[in-house]
């Protein structure tokens, strides 16, 4: 495999990671962020010219030390920030940990479906695809981009049969209705790929990062979900109907 | 050699020699199913639990000791006996005639013995005075014989904890040949040794020998007494599982009524009385409710075990431990796996009794373990944080499959050797005693070789290494020559006949050598070697503080650069201690352990050059710095599976605390996850580690509110502790270690 000189901004590095995708996972925290979510949790991965710079090599060379911690289900996953922001380094750190039969995982947002990002998706074992909301208007007004972007990355990966987890976090007064979960679950039955999806309870504890970098937080004012109706809305989601 | 008891058995080389390993390898049935079969706490268990908990709640509330006998010194008869609750016990034997009513054992001290009575309270009966005004005890001979150079290394806490005034322990009587032979066979055999030795020349090692061996036959006598007074004949094989537990809890409170050894091991039983217990279920005449119970209340023996220590010991310690640790699982070197139903048994304890350190449950992993197994294991926790993991794959080729541990991480055959239990020395203290020359600033002590103190606006990395390489020659020769005196006085004083007489004549001895603050020699030779550490001098010329400045790679982060100088520390620590040869040809090993005490290491040793303040703790064992891991838990174990359990035979501690929310969204989740984390860390041939899951927020509250949580058991290093038991500043230094949390 020939490397390229192409290096890429990483924001940190997380060894033991359970929750962004199957099994453990070593995950890539990337640099850098198109959208601006109001319920992000990670504002200090926005900027793309912070971080720290690595080669590909570097990542997958501390990668494969987890590998025993990998077996049938566990992996790399590149997370962010929004990998697909630097679609090269993601897609060679993706091969060389190929070339080390290391299972790969990309956390998207789906926002950038370019001749690169397709190429990213050559060397993706599993998407984690996070779609913000089931209505055009919520992404506008709160994300920073249009629906039909992710929309038609989902549709690409239907078509090159990678497995998706749709994810979506839960912010009361926006989506924790019973009409955005059977917009979510129609959504999923029409792309075969998708086998899971989760549903992430809103969260605040990020508060701390946004006065630290002295940035106002948008959803501050909003509550966290409780337990309850995040039960209830699991529940409605594996309905069967 | 045939037995009516015996009936049922497979037969094998067992029957013609003391070997139990044989007679489990021929009889015990391999269990890979799940732990649905478990039966619960029966009502008469939870009678029982209630009026220990009860008991408990008394002893707290005294102080922490329920109450002494002065007047009493003790022994395996001396006491008349005792019980909870004698209508419901189903197994029996206490070590005064009340639960929880101590002792006194002032063969390792009469000193300690003295103050730990009058520090509750009490007055050592002039009773006991006097019958030990013309005696010696182990702490009057090692005194005797310690040097100057000794008693100042001592002194400042460059070596400390060293069992000079109190029990050395560490040493695991193998407590089921009583069950397996009865002691008459027991008996026997040693007679046969004695008679045997007479054919040799006579020289110290026979004459040593020969004396020991009649206090083992003694001994075993007044262990058939002890059980008669219980209304136990043990002199003949168990007949069936409760009579097999029986037999083996009289050999185990024998020890302890002997000895008061700082950790006083079980061993590893469950699969041994599985074997029991299943003939007794194809009889008809056992349930799982009955074997549950069976094991309950053992435990309940096992949990209201005490010594009677000073306070500060307890200080030092968390509480008073007794380290009744409990191997179980593993694998045997056939490749069947060791776990047995009765292996689920032991640690459903923790549901059916609750929670708690002791005993000391621990899991002896391999990748190769049933499954179900390794889930159940997990579980157990995820629910109550009270079980510790060691790696089988890494000890199983060294000490084959009859292994147990003594204390936290001391890995022994069971039977078949012993070790000498030597404490440790502070590393980091070390460090700063070579860079200014022979002067331990905390003391105020000369000490060591006596040199210049190191010169320069910046510490060089190859100066220091130099200067440290001199002193670590000279304390590693005194460390060892101090343990030899320290053992050939606990064997002339106060020798472990009980528990000697449950080893094979002919053992093999490891002299435990011992280090303290690893992970801050690392990351302070890491700071010299790849930052700036500019020294500062007090007015007498001493270099008292460091300032360090740049970035340097730190343990705990999966960085070879600095992670490569631990491994190489330890390496080089027990290459130094071979050189000087150890009393009764003891094999040198070495631990990275400090159980609680990283927070007294750090309190007597200075600012070291990786930033750590003066009087701040260490990190326990050879756990990183606490909040100095950057990428991570898998990241923070990669570093210490890094440390070779070639050079550390001793055991490697690990304390490993994560949050739920870290380990998986759902519950089996995390249970799964915690088995790849278990079986990936293993695999890097890591020798242990001690899991809770838990949220610091949880020992916050408790720390806040210690009534509400009398229960909250946590693992620290190696072993258990009831949170409430540690004192407010190891409460505090456990709240602030790295807990892995979600990102």
């Amino acid at each position: 495999m020939s490397e390229t000189a192409v290096t890429g901004r990483v924001h940190s590095l997380q060894s033991l990671g359970t929750l962004d995708g199957p099994g453990v996972r070593f995950v890539v925290f990337m640099q850098g962020c198109p959208l601006r979510c109001g319920c992000c949790h990670n504002p200090d991965t926005w900027s793309p010219s912070a971080g720290t710079v690595y080669t590909p090599r570097e990542i997958a060379d501390k990668v494969v030390r987890y590998r025993e911690y990998f077996k049938e289900d566990g992996g790399i996953t590149i997370s962010g920030g929004e990998p697909l922001l630097q679609p090269d380094f993601v897609r060679e750190v993706f091969s060389l940990c190929h070339a080390e039969g290391i299972n790969t995982c990309l956390d998207t947002s789906g926002c950038i479906l370019s001749a690169a990002s397709k190429a990213v998706l050559d060397v993706t074992d599993r998407v984690l695809l996070d779609i913000k909301y089931t209505t055009d208007a919520l992404y506008r007004e709160n994300v920073g981009c249009g629906i039909e972007t992710p929309l038609a990355f989902l549709d690409y990966l239907s078509e090159k049969r990678i497995p998706v987890t749709l994810r979506q976090v839960i912010i009361p007064t926006h989506n924790d209705n019973a009409e955005n979960i059977l917009a979510l679950r129609e959504i999923a039955k029409q792309h075969p790929n998708v086998d899971k999806i989760e549903l992430l309870p809103f969260r605040k504890i990020c508060q701390v990062k946004y006065d630290k970098l002295s940035i106002p937080f948008r959803f501050g004012h909003l509550p966290e979900p409780t337990r309850e109706s995040m039960l209830a809305l699991e529940n409605l989601l594996h309905e069967n109907t | 050699m045939q037995h009516k008891n015996w009936n049922g058995f497979n037969g094998g080389a067992w029957q013609d020699e003391i070997n139990v390993r044989d007679f489990i390898q021929t009889n015990y049935k391999a269990y890979e199913g799940d732990a649905k079969f478990l039966a619960g706490a029966t009502e008469r268990t939870k009678g029982m639990m209630k009026k220990l908990e009860s008991l408990f709640m008394l002893e707290r509330q005294y102080g922490g000791v329920l109450d002494i006998d002065t007047a009493t010194v003790s022994s395996l008869t001396s006491y008349a006996p005792g019980y909870i609750d004698k209508e419901n016990e189903i197994i029996v034997g206490m070590q005064t005639n009340r639960p929880l009513k101590r002792g006194v054992n002032p063969f390792g001290g009469m000193r300690m013995a003295r103050q730990a009575c009058e520090a509750y309270g009490y007055k050592l009966s002039t009773k006991v005075e006097e019958e030990f005004k013309f005696r010696t005890t182990h702490n009057d001979g090692v005194f005797r014989a310690y040097t100057d150079e000794m008693r100042a290394a001592r002194k400042c806490h460059v070596i400390t904890g060293l069992p000079d005034a109190y029990g050395r322990g560490r040493i695991i009587g193998d407590y089921r040949r009583v069950a397996l032979y009865g002691v008459n066979k027991l008996i026997e055999e040693k007679k046969k040794d004695k008679a045997r030795l007479a054919e040799n020349a006579f020289n110290t090692d026979e004459i040593r020998l020969n004396e020991e061996l009649y206090q083992q036959i003694a001994f075993l006598g007044y262990m058939k007494e002890m059980a008669a007074m219980y209304g136990f004949d043990i002199s003949e094989p168990a007949s069936n599982a409760r009579e097999a537990i029986q037999w083996t809890y009289f050999a185990y409170l024998g020890a302890i009524k002997e000895q008061n050894g700082a950790a006083m091991s079980l061993g590893r039983t469950s699969t041994f009385f599985d074997i029991y217990i299943e003939r007794d279920i194809a009889n008809g005449t056992l349930t799982e409710e009955g074997a549950q119970e069976l094991m309950d209340d053992f435990v309940m023996k096992l949990r209201i075990a005490r010594h009677l220590r000073t306070p500060e010991y307890n200080e030092l310690f968390g509480g008073d431990p007794m380290w009744i640790t409990e191997a179980v699982g593993g694998m045997g070197e056939d490749g069947r796996t060791l776990v047995t139903k009765n292996s689920y048994r032991m640690l459903n304890t923790l549901y059916t009794l609750g929670s708690s350190p002791e005993p000391n449950l621990t899991v002896l992993w391999s990748t190769s373990l049933p499954e179900n197994f390794k889930k159940f294991c997990a579980k157990v926790s995820a629910d109550t944080d009270s079980i510790q993991y060691e790696n089988d794959d890494v000890m199983r080729p060294i000490y084959g499959d009859d292994y147990a541990i003594a204390c936290c991480v001391s890995a022994m055959k069971v039977g078949k050797q012993m070790q000498f239990f030597g404490a440790r020395c502070n590393l980091a203290k070390l460090l700063l005693i070579a860079i200014n020359g022979g002067y331990d600033t905390t003391s105020g002590m000369h000490i060591g070789p006596q040199m210049p103190v190191l010169t320069g606006d910046k510490l060089d990395y190859n100066t220091v290494m130099e200067r440290y390489e001199i002193y670590l020659c000279w304390l590693c020769r005194l460390y060892v020559n101090t343990m030899n005196i320290i053992h050939y006085m606990h064997d002339k004083y106060a020798y472990e006949k009980t528990q000697m007489a449950l080893h094979d004549t002919y053992v093999d001895r490891f002299m435990a050598f011992g280090i303290a603050g690893l992970s801050v020699v690392a990351d302070s030779l890491s700071a010299i070697k790849f930052a700036n550490v500019t020294p500062v001098k007090d007015e007498n010329g001493f270099i008292t503080d460091f300032v360090t400045t740049g970035d340097f790679p730190k343990f705990g982060n999966d960085d070879d650069r600095v992670d490569l100088i631990a491994k190489e520390m330890t390496h080089r620590v027990i290459t130094e201690l071979r050189k000087t040869p150890t009393y009764r040809k003891a094999i040198h090993t070495l631990s990275v352990l400090t159980i609680t005490s990283n927070v007294m290491y750090g309190k007597h040793t200075g600012a070291t050059p990786d930033g750590r303040k003066a009087a701040a703790p260490f990190a326990p064992g050879a756990n990183p710095m606490h909040n100095r891991e950057e990428n991570g838990a898998l990241a923070s174990l990669n570093s210490v599976a890094k440390l070779d359990y070639d050079d550390c035979r001793d055991g490697i501690s690990n304390t490993f605390s994560i949050t739920p929310e870290a380990l998986g969204r759902t519950a089996d989740e995390r249970i799964d996850n915690l088995v790849t984390i278990l079986d990936g860390y293993f695999a890097k041939k890591a020798h242990h580690i001690n899991v809770n899951v838990l949220n610091r927020e949880t020992l916050m509250k408790a720390y806040e509110d210690p009534e509400a949580y009398p229960n909250l058991t946590i693992r620290v290093s190696g072993y258990a502790v009831n949170f409430h038991k540690l004192s407010r500043e190891q409460q505090r230094e456990v709240i602030s270690r790295t807990f892995h949390e979600s990102v």
